[in-house]
């Protein structure tokens, strides 16, 4: 007689996730979807990095030593002006020319400080033009202003100490396009990411009962622990997909230097996001799980499934087409607490920087609160329809009988 | 090994009463049969002595105890509807089976091999269930209700679908089991072969157990009946001093012998009086015991309201 191990409720659970992994591992559409998933993520920052690449990047502008006394002058009118100069030393005129010709530099200033020339190859930027007007008419006005036995100097620290007086009349603008467009990823990730996982699940249900191998099943494990291991084989597979996709994500937006660090933490968003996909994978799961037991064919999980969908795109569409314009939209922000939703909501309110700590704290207590009642609905559901082929089980009749 | 004891089950599904009071054992090393018709409470049975199903009264017992979780899993179980993961491959999902069945990872391993190995499907231990030929599907559903050495069996319908050789072969496992010490149940209702293979059999029907006993005591019939082919009876059956003829066909003749209150000791030779009477009158080509195969006895059973088995017994004989 081949020697015995007494299973343990624990290991029933591991030996089903184990089975759950290894056949999600294993499945060509699985792999592809998470490598198109990550592939997205990086393409998407590089399409945006390239997009915006020409905006930020600074003016070279080279400086002789004969006009190296301009530099801080060149760069502080071009801070004034919203053009963000660089200036770069070159050893003389011949050298700063070569690196004009070789587009290493926009602009090159030969000549003397009080009689500057610029050389560019072919013209000079709109910003430089500007910049390099504005210097040459306050030469002029120092010239004016000396002559007129003024102090140029007294006169240059009046003006850059004279500011328009501006009074705003409508709200001040939040919008800032790195939470943009984190809380908008952020969303559409963890929907498709619960969506997905939570298909997965109900379709494992169903193909176990239409199979029916869930009979030979459930005469060695009991029906929660059966549940339990697909979720949660299902959900650190999930998990491990989500947690690839965001990687990357932040990966590319760090090494590209995508987002403002100063104004987004990317790291807690990212962390956020993991906590609440977990959160919402094992609720909506657990939805799935009771709901998709009551089907015996593949074709109708989509129909059983649907209010649960509906109840996921609620959220999801309040939190990318509402929240990222509107964070503190009543709508959004009371939607953010109620279970089933906070977990699509939250974690872009919190992307978006419009949610506390505090705040998303509560939220996620609530969440987990309900977790309990969901295993009992879902169990309750799933032991009663789950042997039942041939017709939909009605939901009724899954919920009340014993 | 050990008694499988169903007590008193009952249980029903809305207003539809599937089994009414349902009782038999199954004892350590036999085989037992477990007929009726569609619908009568077979699977029911099965499926609560495998507590996929809860019954609403009675009990299933092993040795007295309550089957609990633990003991089931250690039973080997064949469900009706065949149940395999369609998209695995065979070898690593019999292991799968059999660690739920609290086998370790190497043990499993090992019974998966021995066991394709019995049943011929080695060769296919790579490919996923859904590839396998429906035969080659029922052995490894087989294979998956053997690999953790189960300490019963129960199956049900385990050779419908099958080849003659697939059944050769499921046939001589359940009996290398059944000599091992295990208690097996199974369903069927290919009759021949339950009367060939069986120990003892259970009718069931309407959800109540009608008929348990070994083969020859259903077949047993309350009165003793003989069939002679030979002279026609009406010439001849005035000269047996204690039967009547039941059936007059040409050379055919049923006799039954009345039975005596003082009971059946020293009675084997009353038969030899027809015969003598019949070889009388004519040649006598056939003389034989009626007894009724399982399968009259069944179509009794499940049609006849409360009649009990033998009345409609037909006259085929068994050359004696």
């Amino acid at each position: 007689m081949s020697a015995r191990s007494s299973l343990t409720s624990w290991g029933a659970i591991r030996l089903v996730a184990g089975r759950e992994i290894m056949t999600r591992l294993h499945s060509k559409s699985f792999v592809w979807l998470t490598v198109i998933l990550v592939g997205a993520v990086v393409l998407g920052g590089f399409a945006l990095n390239l997009a915006s690449s020409s905006g930020p990047t600074a003016e070279r502008v080279g400086v002789t030593p004969q006009t190296a006394s301009l530099a801080q002058g060149i760069e502080s009118t071009g801070t004034t002006l919203g053009t963000d100069v660089e200036t770069v030393d070159v050893a003389d005129d011949t050298a700063g020319e070569a690196q004009v010709r070789d587009g290493d530099l926009d602009a090159l200033v030969t000549g003397s400080a009080d009689d500057p020339t610029v050389v560019v190859e072919s013209e000079l930027s709109p910003g430089l033009t500007a910049v390099f007007t504005t210097l040459a008419q306050q030469a002029a006005l120092s010239d004016a202003v000396t002559s007129l036995g003024g102090d140029p100097a007294e006169v240059a620290g009046d003006m850059a100490t004279a500011q328009p007086t501006v009074r705003t009349i409508g709200e001040a603008s939040e919008f800032d396009p790195t939470r943009y467009v984190t809380g908008l990823v952020t969303g559409i990730l963890l929907f498709m990411a619960i969506m997905i996982s939570g298909q997965l699940i109900a379709q494992g249900v169903v193909e176990e009962k239409t199979s029916r191998v869930v009979e030979l099943l459930l005469s060695t494990v009991r029906p929660w622990q059966l549940m339990a291991g697909k979720v949660l084989g299902i959900g650190l597979v999930g998990l491990g997909q989500v947690a690839l996709v965001v990687l990357a994500g932040v990966g590319t937006a760090l090494g590209l230097g995508l987002v403002d660090t100063s104004t987004i933490d990317l790291g807690t968003a990212a962390a956020w996001a993991l906590v609440w996909f977990v959160v919402g994978f094992v609720s909506y799961a657990l939805l799935m799980a009771g709901l998709g037991a009551l089907v015996s064919r593949q074709e109708d999980v989509g129909a059983v499934t649907t209010p649960v969908t509906f109840l996921m795109v609620i959220p999801y569409i309040v939190g990318v087409s509402v929240a990222p314009w509107a964070p503190d939209n009543p709508l959004v922000v009371w939607l953010s607490y109620v279970p089933l939703c906070s977990p699509l909501l939250m974690p872009v309110r919190i992307a978006l920087g419009s949610a506390e700590t505090w705040e998303a704290l509560v939220a996620l207590g609530l969440s987990v609160a309900v977790i309990p009642v969901l295993v009992w609905l879902a169990a309750k559901i799933y032991s009663n329809a789950v042997l039942r082929t041939g017709a939909r089980v009605r939901l009724k009749d899954a919920l009340r009988s014993a | 090994m050990a008694t499988l004891e169903i007590d008193s089950l009952t249980k029903s599904y809305g207003d539809v009463q599937a089994l009414r009071g349902t009782s038999f054992d199954v004892r350590a090393g036999e085989i037992f049969g477990f007929v009726g018709s569609n619908g009568a409470g077979k699977t029911t049975t099965m499926r609560i002595v495998l507590g996929v199903l809860a019954a609403d009264s009675g009990e299933v017992r092993q040795d007295g105890r309550p089957l609990d979780l633990a003991a089931r899993r250690r039973i080997g179980y064949m469900p009706e509807e065949r149940g395999l993961y369609p998209r695995m491959k065979v070898g690593e999902q019999l292991v799968y089976l059999a660690r739920l069945h609290g086998l370790s990872g190497a043990d499993a391993k090992d019974a998966m091999e021995r066991w394709t190995t019995t049943l011929g499907v080695d060769a296919r231990r790579g490919d996923e269930v859904q590839k396998l030929s429906l035969g080659n599907q029922q052995r490894v559903q087989l294979a998956a209700a053997l690999t953790h050495d189960p300490d019963l069996l129960v199956l049900d319908e385990p050779f419908s679908g099958l080849d003659p050789v697939a059944v050769d072969v499921m046939s001589g496992v359940l009996r290398a089991r059944a000599d091992a010490g295990v208690p097996v149940v199974f369903s069927s209702h290919q009759l021949d072969l339950v009367e060939r293979l069986c120990d003892r059999v259970g009718i069931i029907k309407d959800g109540s157990m009608v008929e348990v006993g070994t083969i020859d005591e259903l077949r047993r019939t309350e009165t003793e009946r003989w069939v002679v082919d030979g002279p026609p009876g009406a010439t001849w059956i005035g000269a047996v001093p204690d039967g009547r003829a039941v059936s007059l066909e040409g050379s055919r003749t049923v006799v039954e012998l009345t039975p005596r209150a003082d009971g059946t000791d020293g009675e084997a030779g009353r038969e030899q009086a027809v015969l003598r009477a019949a070889l009388a009158a004519g040649p006598v080509r056939e003389f034989a015991l009626v007894r009724p195969s399982l399968t009259e006895l069944y179509r009794d059973v499940v049609s006849a309201e409360e009649k009990p088995a033998g009345t409609a017994a037909e006259t085929v004989g068994v050359v004696a």
